[in-house]
């Protein structure tokens, strides 16, 4: 069966991502509220962060299809 | 239902490995090469060159505060030297007319004096003509009244005045 | 300015109306899609094949799937195929000799030297008996049934001819079974449309930049005009954010490379989001980003230096038996760089098209068919729709930008000098 226990990893691995990206979201604008004149360097490492976040996201998402695979 | 291996795109196949890898190469190695490269020597000499036109500007500024300053200077120096000039011309101009002016006196002095004495010289000479000429007519007259004498007095007397009234003291 | 979005919200309805025409025929008609089989009295001698429902997942697969046909709205142009088959050698034709319908599903009505195209896709007809050359078939789609195979549940494909069904394989790949493909009967080294996708941004590509860097050699001193600004934006943003930054004093050695990443990324991102132009999801196909992803990884260790090696394999300041876990850990930390970027871009990609067909495809989950509720729908889906977009072209640029930006990082820690 694919896409039972597959979608649940999936999601659990989806909230943790969420959880990351939000708070370097959230701190990345409150920085640039801080210092708005540093808003390139700060949306540059915030992008940087974000997608190192996802991709530790990516590979359970992966790692959760290829556990389920029939 | 569906299975993951109908999700084709997680599958990586053979020919779009090759193809990309060829692809992607080729990009790198003529885009890469040939029109970034290019591109970014080119951005890096214009960021050069506005350096550059920056850096000269500042220079050629300074320069012309620099030059001012002198030509300020130059001028200082040039009024200075005028009025030195000035001063040293009127000296000199006061010194040739005080100089020309006891030249001046000293000529007049002296054509005075030259004068004086050649009005001397003539006076004495005259005076010398005079006595000679009085001597020469005072022996004519005497000759002239000794040779009447002896015609009669009146007509001598008449004689002797008609002759004083001849003579002109010149 | 209004007047520029009014038409492009025409074009977008317009689209979305001409999908849902596409797939309306499609399901009224009782074609099959490619689980849905047909009751065609000519397939009758195959056995009875259930109807199938509006599968949204199977046709978001169908549509971001690699194809052997380029569909332009309703037009299928043909495209070489190129294929391998161990047991009987090379075979080269154009995939309009399958004769594929006008309905944008890729099913060929014609088997070519053993070969049949269904969903697009070039598949090999497992069993030698059947004739070569060219055989009209009737091909209507898939007739799937599911085998046991070593206590896995597994899919096996058939088509009907003669009143008989032939198993047919897919193209061999490359994942060795993990994934559901692995080594097959035949390999596809076909032009695709991804492939040709990606030879049409090279020529674009290649085409801007040298203009680029001709404008850049005749107007040496000059201002920069036209697209010349365009593309001076981007490529100084990624020299001055991304390459000084990340790479110190060597920037200028790796820029060819960033750039080539960055350009050939956002180029097939960018030309994947046009939405009658074949949408190609090139960069959301795990084979494109996996060549990226090796080359990367093999640009960043090949100019790695002592210091990096060092800090791999015996960490220098720490006590030995932390360095026992953490030198496993950073064994693992080289290999895992590069399949991080594989599927961060692949997932992204893939994940946006995928939500766009899904959003389309609630218009046939929700109408059925019925005129008002597929135009209640198709308007509410068009909205969603145009959001995704706008999400996606900002996605097309930050992945573009992230790829280049993690390889600018990994290749600036793999040439770093030690300083301590």
């Amino acid at each position: 069966m694919f896409g039972s226990i597959t979608a649940i990893g999936m999601g659990l691995a989806v909230i943790g991502a969420g959880i990351g990206i939000g708070q370097i979201g959230g701190k990345a604008m409150e920085a640039i509220a801080r210092q708005p004149e540093a808003v390139g360097d700060i949306r540059a490492n915030m992008i940087l962060m974000a997608a190192l976040v996802e991709g530790a996201a990516l590979i359970a998402i992966v790692i959760a299809f290829l556990s389920n695979n029939p | 239902m569906i299975f993951l291996a109908d999700f084709t795109v997680i599958v990586p196949d053979f020919g779009l490995l090759f193809w990309t890898f060829l692809i992607f190469l080729l990009f790198w190695f003529t885009i890469g090469k040939f029109a970034f490269r290019p591109i970014a020597e080119a951005l890096k000499q214009r960021e050069h060159d506005i350096q550059d036109s920056l850096d000269q500007a500042k220079k050629a500024r300074q320069d012309m505060a620099n030059l001012k300053a002198e030509n300020e200077e130059l001028l200082a120096q040039a009024r200075e030297e005028r009025s030195k000039i000035l001063k040293e011309a009127k000296e000199v101009r006061d010194r040739i007319v005080a100089e020309a002016k006891d030249k001046a006196k000293i000529e007049a002095q002296k054509i005075v004096a030259d004068a004086k004495e050649q009005i001397e010289h003539q006076k004495m000479a005259a005076i010398i003509e005079l006595k000679n000429q009085v001597g020469a007519m005072s022996l004519n007259i005497a000759e002239k009244v000794i040779r009447k004498e002896l015609a009669g007095n009146a007509k001598q007397e008449a004689f002797v005045n008609e002759l004083v009234g001849e003579i002109k003291l010149n | 300015m209004r007047r520029y979005i009014l038409s492009f919200i025409c074009l977008f309805f317009l689209s979305t109306f001409a999908f849902s025409q596409d797939h309306g025929h499609d399901h009224n008609d009782g074609h099959g899609h490619e689980q849905q089989a047909t009751t065609d009295p000519h397939e009758e001698g195959c056995g009875h094949i259930e109807e199938g429902e509006f599968n949204p997942g199977a046709t978001a697969f169908h549509h971001i799937s690699d194809q052997n046909i380029y569909n332009i709205g309703p037009f299928s142009l043909p495209l070489p195929c190129m294929l391998y088959a161990p047991e009987n050698g090379w075979s080269f034709f154009s995939s309009g000799k399958f004769h594929t319908d006008d309905h944008g599903h890729g099913n060929g009505h014609v088997a070519v030297e053993g070969y049949v195209l269904v969903g697009g896709m070039v598949h090999n007809i497992r069993d030698n008996s059947f004739p070569d050359g060219e055989v009209e078939i009737n091909n209507h789609g898939f007739h799937t049934t599911i085998t046991l195979e070593d206590g896995k549940e597994k899919e096996v494909n058939a088509i009907c001819y003669n009143d008989r069904l032939w198993a047919v394989d897919a193209r061999s790949t490359a994942d060795g079974g993990v994934f559901g493909g692995g080594i097959t009967s035949f390999y596809d080294f076909s032009l695709t449309k991804n492939v040709v996708a990606m030879l049409i941004v090279f020529a674009l590509m290649a085409w801007l930049f040298f203009s680029v860097a001709k404008a850049y050699k005749n107007r040496a001193g000059m201002a920069p005009k036209g697209v010349q600004t365009l593309m001076e934006t981007l490529f100084v943003f990624i020299q001055d954010e991304v390459a000084k930054p990340f790479l110190g004093h060597k920037w200028e050695k790796f820029l060819p490379f960033l750039m080539s990443l960055f350009f050939f990324i956002l180029g097939l991102n960018l030309f994947g989001q046009i939405p009658i132009f074949g949408g190609s999801n090139v960069t959301g196909n795990i084979a494109v980003t996996l060549v990226l992803a090796v080359i990367t990884f093999f640009v960043v260790n090949l100019n790695g230096n002592k210091n990096y090696w060092e800090h791999i394999f015996w960490m220098p300041g720490v006590p030995a038996w932390v360095k026992t876990i953490l030198t496993p850990v950073e064994i693992l930390g080289v290999f895992i760089k590069p399949v991080t970027l594989t599927l961060r871009l692949f997932a992204n990609i893939t994940a946006g098209h995928m939500v766009i067909v899904i959003f389309v495809g609630l218009i046939f989950m929700f109408g059925k068919g019925q005129w008002g509720a597929s135009l209640g729908t198709a308007v509410g889906s068009t909205v969603l729709t145009m959001f995704m977009m706008s999400i996606e072209l900002l996605v097309a640029f930050i992945q573009a930008f992230v790829f280049t930006i993690l390889t600018a990082s990994y290749i600036g820690a793999a040439t770093e000098e030690a300083h301590h």
